[in-house]
């Protein structure tokens, strides 16, 4: 217990010094944390018709923000695969980010679930034994629950490899195995759940789909791995961080594979609406074109995504352009818009227009929604930041418990180059 | 809800409550020193800690009666009576809607808004009433839910009134994360708005659009309020739950007909016990030629519609 204070005294050490860009970062996302949580305060006394969601539409920006994060946070698992499994070197550093970054996605799902609730002060009622959590049936209740053991399985994980590199002993390999087996099907859990959620609605034919988990995977492995590598090369540059080139390789070639099934069963998707041409297939005409003559506002959207996916997907296929760092990043960035889209406008705004009473209400949403939303991300950037700013302290950095032990202050050539 | 369960619930929920009276207890202390005397903090307390109305005792019930009869009485003014009727034995409510003496008038809309205690502003329908071709028959994706009440009936169309369809297997109920809403023995989909969380969940699972939510906070003027409410009825709800039809369960649990059958000038909305085999509900099924809507999702409403 008292080496576990050392390395939490360690950590508040690390996470407070830094050059003058680091503070300036975290500046910037504590004045985007005080304007979101001014708004969401404003909607917390006012009530949700400060977002633009009604009944015809009741879930909107928020829940769409959820569903990608909680594809970002699944990501983590395929990295995870091969470095612990397989004892594939190259892969240790890339597993411990990709767990900080599920760490902070999942931080960032519930709160997006929390604000998107009319009541978030009973949220309570959702905890084993405190509430009545509605189960087996309701599948949110699942989601809550598979969330919170996803988060406390990545927060065990990743604290305890750091925790051991920061006393620079060798961790429990058969401990760590075991949970990190454990977190694979938890990933693939809390996407599925998720999915489930939508797929599980009767009421709803575009959700109604027996592929929506399947692609909701396939997407999120596109996705969750372009912000990892992204991140991995912004951290090369700016701190002490060393990738191999050969796990960035790695990385995107797996992403080619995911991008490949992610096209087919969007294909299959889109296949079976318009060859059987049933009547739900106004959502889909929603989507991509519009009804009753008029166009659809969120078409642009759709095609963008779609486009950006393919391209994306025919840059990573060739070795070259994956390898190559312009079009790598260029891929990257594309086929995180594009699953971006597809997660949030073109899976929730279809599948509540046309209602259903067959009434259509267009929805974009309102300066809260997005300045609540532009809050709760830079809440998880900050929860990145300070966990990155350890783990590379102490994985790459020369902080560990020798020199933390004995004087109050590190000296400033330990602490610098870490910021 | 299975016969065998209400024995083994009191024992489970009294343990857990006085488990959260603790626990309660502790979290609240904070804000409780804002309150002044020994009662208004009990009852803050006591607000936060209370588990779902399905699962109280006949006591613990009784004391919330009280509490939200003082409560709205102060709020409007004049008395307000809140109840807690049980559902009659041997009853299972059913209701037919005759399309073909619809005439769009939304009488029923605004009926049911002044029965029921719906927000006046914004405004809040229970009832959707939608406008649709003769020619196409019911065909959601060229129905009129904003047509003018005023010009009806129009040529060439028919009128299609929607709301909860009180479903045998209500989808809103299982999807619901903290078994806020549940079924009745009398068969009526009802919700406790002090346990829901204001998620949405079943309004996105229901498939006739029957749920609404609170986007803010309701407001209907004193003078307009029905101060005869039910507790899992026509209370005032407040912001961020979600209400719906309840079959006007304040009004048909003593015997009496819902506000939208009562006001009906053409008589198209019929009401009745479905296990009477007297009543005129089940002379409707068996003698008309009725329809459930939706059938292919299979949630087996009891909300008939039929061609007079």
């Amino acid at each position: 217990m008292k080496e576990f204070f050392r390395f939490v005294g360690g950590s508040v050490r690390i996470v407070t010094r830094g050059r003058k860009m680091y503070y300036a970062w975290l500046g910037v996302l504590v004045l985007l944390i005080i304007q979101g949580a001014l708004a969401y305060a404003e909607q917390f006394r006012t009530g949700l018709v400060l977002t633009d969601m009604r009944d015809p539409l009741s879930w909107g920006f928020y829940i769409g923000n959820f569903t990608f994060l909680v594809g970002v946070a699944a990501a983590a698992v395929m990295l995870v695969i091969p470095a612990y499994v397989y004892h594939w070197k190259p892969m240790r550093e890339v597993v411990i980010f990709g767990e900080l970054l599920a760490i902070a996605a999942i931080l960032m799902c519930l709160l997006f679930v929390l604000v998107d609730m009319g009541h978030p002060e009973r949220f309570w009622h959702l905890i084993p034994f405190l509430g009545t959590p509605n189960l087996p049936s309701s599948i949110l209740a699942w989601d809550a629950m598979v969330l919170n053991v996803y988060l406390a399985l990545n927060l065990v994980v990743a604290t305890y490899l750091i925790f051991c590199a920061f006393y620079r002993r060798d961790y429990n390999h058969s401990v760590v195995t075991a949970l990190v087996i454990l977190s694979i099907p938890a990933a693939v859990s809390i996407h599925t759940v998720t999915a489930f959620l939508y797929n599980g609605m009767a009421s709803r034919p575009y959700w109604n789909s027996a592929i929506l988990a399947p692609r909701f995977l396939a997407s999120a492995f596109c996705s969750g791995p372009a912000i990892l590598l992204i991140l991995f090369q912004v951290l090369r540059r700016t701190t002490r961080f060393e990738i191999q080139k050969e796990a960035l390789h790695k990385i995107a070639e797996l992403m080619a594979y995911a991008m490949a099934i992610n096209l087919f069963l969007f294909g299959a998707e889109v296949f079976r609406e318009y060859y059987s041409n049933t009547e739900h297939l106004v959502h889909t005409q929603y989507l991509f074109s519009g009804l009753h003559g008029h166009p659809s506002p969120i078409a642009k959207y759709a095609w963008g995504s779609v486009i950006l996916g393919i391209v994306a997907f025919v840059l990573f296929l060739i070795p070259a352009a994956r390898r190559h760092p312009v079009s790598m990043n260029l891929g990257c960035v594309m086929i995180y818009i594009s699953v971006y889209i597809e997660k949030g406008i073109a899976l929730i705004v279809p599948g509540y227009t046309p209602d259903v009473l067959g009434q259509i209400y267009e929805y974009v949403p309102s300066i809260t929604e997005v300045r609540v939303s532009v809050g709760i991300f830079s809440v998880g950037f900050l929860a990145f930041t300070l966990m990155v700013k350890v783990a590379i302290g102490v994985l790459f950095g020369d902080i560990h418990a020798a020199n933390v032990r004995d004087g109050d202050t590190l000296s400033p050539a330990t602490a610098q180059p870490a910021g | 809800m299975s016969t065998g369960e209400p024995e083994a619930k009191p024992a489970r929920s009294v343990s857990r409550r006085s488990a959260l009276k603790c626990l309660g207890g502790a979290a609240a202390a904070a804000s409780v020193a804002a309150c002044s005397s020994n009662a208004e903090r009990a009852k803050f307390v006591e607000s936060f800690i209370r588990t779902n109305f399905r699962e109280l005792s006949d006591e613990d019930r009784q004391g919330l009666i009280k509490h939200w009869e003082k409560k709205y009485t102060k709020r409007y003014g004049k008395p307000v009576t809140v109840s807690a009727t049980p559902p009659q034995k041997d009853v299972l409510f059913g209701y037919a809607l005759d399309i073909s003496r619809c005439i769009g008038c939304r009488r029923c809309v605004y009926a049911c808004v002044e029965e029921n205690n719906q927000s006046r502003d914004p405004q809040v329908h229970w009832i959707t009433v939608l406008e649709m071709d003769k020619d196409k028959g019911v065909d959601l994706h060229h129905a009129n839910a904003h047509y003018d009440a005023e010009s009806v009936p129009q040529p060439g169309k028919f009128y299609f009134p929607v709301q909860c369809q009180q479903c045998e297997d209500p989808p809103c109920v299982k999807s619901c994360p903290v078994g806020a809403t549940w079924q009745e023995p009398d068969g009526i989909v009802t919700i406790d708005y002090d346990w829901c969380v204001g998620c949405r969940c079943c309004m996105s699972a229901c498939p006739y659009g029957a749920r609404h939510f609170n986007w803010r906070e309701p407001s209907i003027p004193a003078d307009e309020l029905n101060t005869e409410t039910e507790y899992l009825g026509n209370r005032p709800r407040p912001r961020g739950v979600v209400e719906k039809c309840t079959f006007c369960i304040q009004r048909t649990r003593n015997g009496q007909y819902p506000a939208c059958v009562e006001v009906c000038p053409v008589g198209a909305r019929k009401f009745g016990n479905l296990l009477d085999p007297e009543s005129e509900i089940r002379y409707i099924i068996e003698n008309k030629r009725i329809f459930v809507f939706k059938k292919e999702l299979n949630t087996r409403p009891k909300f008939f519609y039929y061609y007079g």
